[in-house]
């Protein structure tokens, strides 16, 4: 494909992205007095990002990978336990970094 | 007490945001040595980085680029993976709502995952004072500028960083302090754990709607576990 086709692509791209973010932002709405809606919303973060994580743990090489002996499973949990008492994003990354590296030097 | 200015509100905003580059870093990085993989020009890689501004999506643009995707397919496709941000949009409109149009246009603009993630307890529990719009503008600005240098630096790495760093890694580790952060009832970690169940089965589902679907499934996990709840729902 031509580099134009290329750039114009990726503008379209951007501009739906865009447009999504704007959305909600642009009409000004005040989320209705509804309870139930902000319930929903309270429950957004959490879904979302147990739905990200999960195939980063367990999705290797296009397979998915529940046993034991992979490294990443016991890397998230130490990564888990350290985010629980810190409440740092920094120590989080630090401990799940360190923890990967050494399984895999010892897992091979 | 003196309200808050536009330049603490920032600041604070800058500080919150920066120990999340550390996990957004080294994905902005894996992004360029990435996007030159798949095919693209160097140029393209960096530019996607302004103009889509959406890691994950910018990824599957670049598979998608490498395997002469139709267009059309490329952009309905990124859209579905940048959805979610229309929860974010609503999460935090009501808060931005009396501002000017250039402001919603470019805090639109700068609505990321962590930019979001690290701007809403403030927007949400904090002071409703004049300013604390700059906070977003903060953590966005903050997040975009790492997120620019990053995928750069990727580029001129090229394939200089070896895959048996696995630093491809430190997103999830990023999503797991997020998450960590974002829980404080039970049912909140029972949303997500639901999520994460449903997603692995879902996967299989084309244009990464599994991602999608599992959410919504978590979400309606989320809502009726909080009868479980120990404090008023």
């Amino acid at each position: 494909m031509s580099e134009t086709t290329l750039l114009l692509t990726m503008a379209a791209c951007g501009l739906v992205t865009f447009l999504i973010r704007l959305s909600f932002i642009a009409f000004g709405h005040r989320l209705p007095d509804d309870p139930r809606l902000t319930a929903v919303l309270r429950y957004v973060p959490p879904a979302i990002l147990g739905a990200l994580i999960a195939p980063e743990i367990f999705l290797l090489g296009g397979a998915i990978n529940l046993a034991p002996d992979n490294p990443r499973l016991w890397a998230a949990v130490v990564a888990l336990a350290v985010a629980w008492r810190t409440r740092s994003v920094l120590a989080t990354i630090a401990a799940g970094m360190a923890a990967l590296w050494a399984l895999q030097a010892v897992i091979g | 007490m003196t309200e808050p200015t536009a330049r603490s509100e920032f600041l604070a905003g800058v500080r919150a945001e920066l120990p999340l580059l550390l996990g957004v870093v080294p994905f902005g990085m894996i992004f360029g040595v990435l996007g030159l993989a798949a095919g693209m020009p160097g140029w393209a890689v960096v530019l996607s980085s302004s103009l889509v501004f959406a890691g994950s999506s910018q990824v599957v643009f670049a598979q998608l680029w490498g395997a002469a995707t139709p267009p059309a397919v490329t952009v309905a496709t990124v859209g579905v993976v940048n959805l979610r941000h229309l929860l974010y949009s609503a999460a935090v409109a009501e808060y931005l709502r009396a501002l000017p149009w250039r402001w919603k246009l470019l805090l639109a603009y700068l609505l990321t995952d962590e930019a979001f993630a690290a701007a809403l307890p403030r927007l949400r529990d904090g002071p409703a004072t004049a300013h604390r719009h700059c906070f977003l503008l903060g953590t966005g600005c903050t997040l975009w500028a790492g997120w620019q240098l990053s995928t750069l630096a990727g580029v001129l790495l090229g394939t200089a960083i070896p895959s048996g760093w696995s630093l491809d890694f430190s997103i999830a580790l990023t999503f797991i302090a997020l998450l960590v952060l974002s829980v404080q009832r039970r049912s909140d970690a029972g949303a997500a754990l639901i999520a994460a169940a449903v997603v692995l089965p879902a996967l299989v589902l084309p244009h990464k709607l599994g991602l999608l679907v599992a959410a919504a499934a978590g979400i309606a996990g989320g809502l009726w576990l909080r009868r479980f709840d120990r404090e008023a729902p």
